[in-house]
């Protein structure tokens, strides 16, 4: 499985996504599902996926799709 | 028989740990079957003799020790069930006469370091699923106390953060609560006068003061599930003092 789908899957469960809605449109806090509790379960599942821990910075950071396709690739030797 | 009380196969960091309330907090959770990561400025292995109990020398004034402490807990056991933000300094001194890094030094050991260690560690608990914070807040912090500006202070405002955590953190499973003892006999409180000793007992309705079993057996309760429905609470553990 790709870091791309891996994450997909994750977006998709963590702000639960609805089948139209592409998660690769989506940005943080304008998409009414991806609140900051929403963010919150969307780190803890990437990181259990991954089996990693994020930087703060990075979470912060995690503000679309993109980016954190960008982010969890640094992790996925793990 | 496994109970409410049992904590087999979880996971708990409780810091100033090596003496007085934080060891009696570490072998308490321990003998009900934690994991126990004691973290302290001075803790080895010789510190407890206990096969879970994990010594981990640090000091928490060093903003960076906190993530560092996490990434430490996630690599070896990558989980955390119950944090218990314990470790703390007293340095009494009037207002006006109280040297400025004594009261940094209380507020960054007390509550900063506090808080930056919850902030570190709650991802891990919130991926497990949820967990138990227990931060140790003092009756001073609730009434407040001549001679322990900074202190109560640093302790009222550990109360702050814990009914603010507690909220954030329900829905993910995490419960914040505070345990705010009175006065409880440890080598901080032998550092009193007999005269200021005596007058802090005849203020105990029990008439005695408390031990760091007693504190010790209410971070328990917390740490258990038989706390599971009790979060944003600040739990007195004073025999009845009154301040």
């Amino acid at each position: 499985m790709t870091v791309e789908a891996r994450v997909l899957s994750a977006f998709r469960e963590a702000l639960d996504i609805e089948g139209d809605v592409d998660p690769k449109e989506l940005v943080y806090r304008e998409y009414k599902k991806w609140t900051s509790m929403a963010h919150m379960t969307l780190i803890a599942i990437l990181e259990q996926d991954f089996d990693a821990m994020l930087e703060t910075d990075e979470i912060i950071a995690m503000s679309s799709f993109d980016k954190a396709v960008e982010t969890m690739k640094k992790y996925d030797a793990n | 028989m496994p109970t409410d009380l049992d904590l087999t196969g979880k996971v708990a960091v409780v810091t100033g740990a090596s003496r007085g309330i934080g060891a009696a907090i570490v072998r308490t959770l321990a003998e009900r079957g934690a994991t126990v990561v004691a973290v302290a400025r001075s803790v080895n292995d010789e510190t407890f003799g206990l096969d879970n109990v994990v010594p981990i020398a640090g000091s928490l004034e060093d903003p960076a020790f906190a993530k560092e402490l996490v990434r430490t807990v996630f690599s070896r056991f990558k989980r955390l069930d119950v944090l218990v933000n314990n470790a703390g300094v007293m340095r009494p001194g009037s207002m006006g006469a109280t040297a400025e890094a004594d009261i940094v030094d209380v507020l960054r050991l007390n509550l900063e370091s506090a808080v930056l260690l919850t902030e570190a560690a709650v991802r891990l608990m919130v991926r497990g699923g949820g967990g138990s914070i227990v931060n140790m807040s003092s009756i001073m912090g609730r009434v407040g106390a001549p001679g322990q500006f900074a202190y109560a202070a640093s302790k009222a405002g550990l109360i702050g953060a814990t009914l603010a955590a507690a909220k954030e953190l329900a829905p993910k499973g995490v419960r914040v609560n505070a345990i705010a003892p009175g006065f409880i006999a440890t080598e901080m409180t032998d550092a009193l006068s007999e005269e200021a000793r005596a007058e802090a007992i005849a203020k105990i309705g029990m008439g005695r003061p408390g031990t760091s079993q007693d504190v010790a057996d209410a971070v328990l309760f917390l740490a258990s599930d038989l706390s599971r429905y009790v979060t944003g609470q600040v739990i007195g553990v004073d025999g009845g003092f009154i301040l």
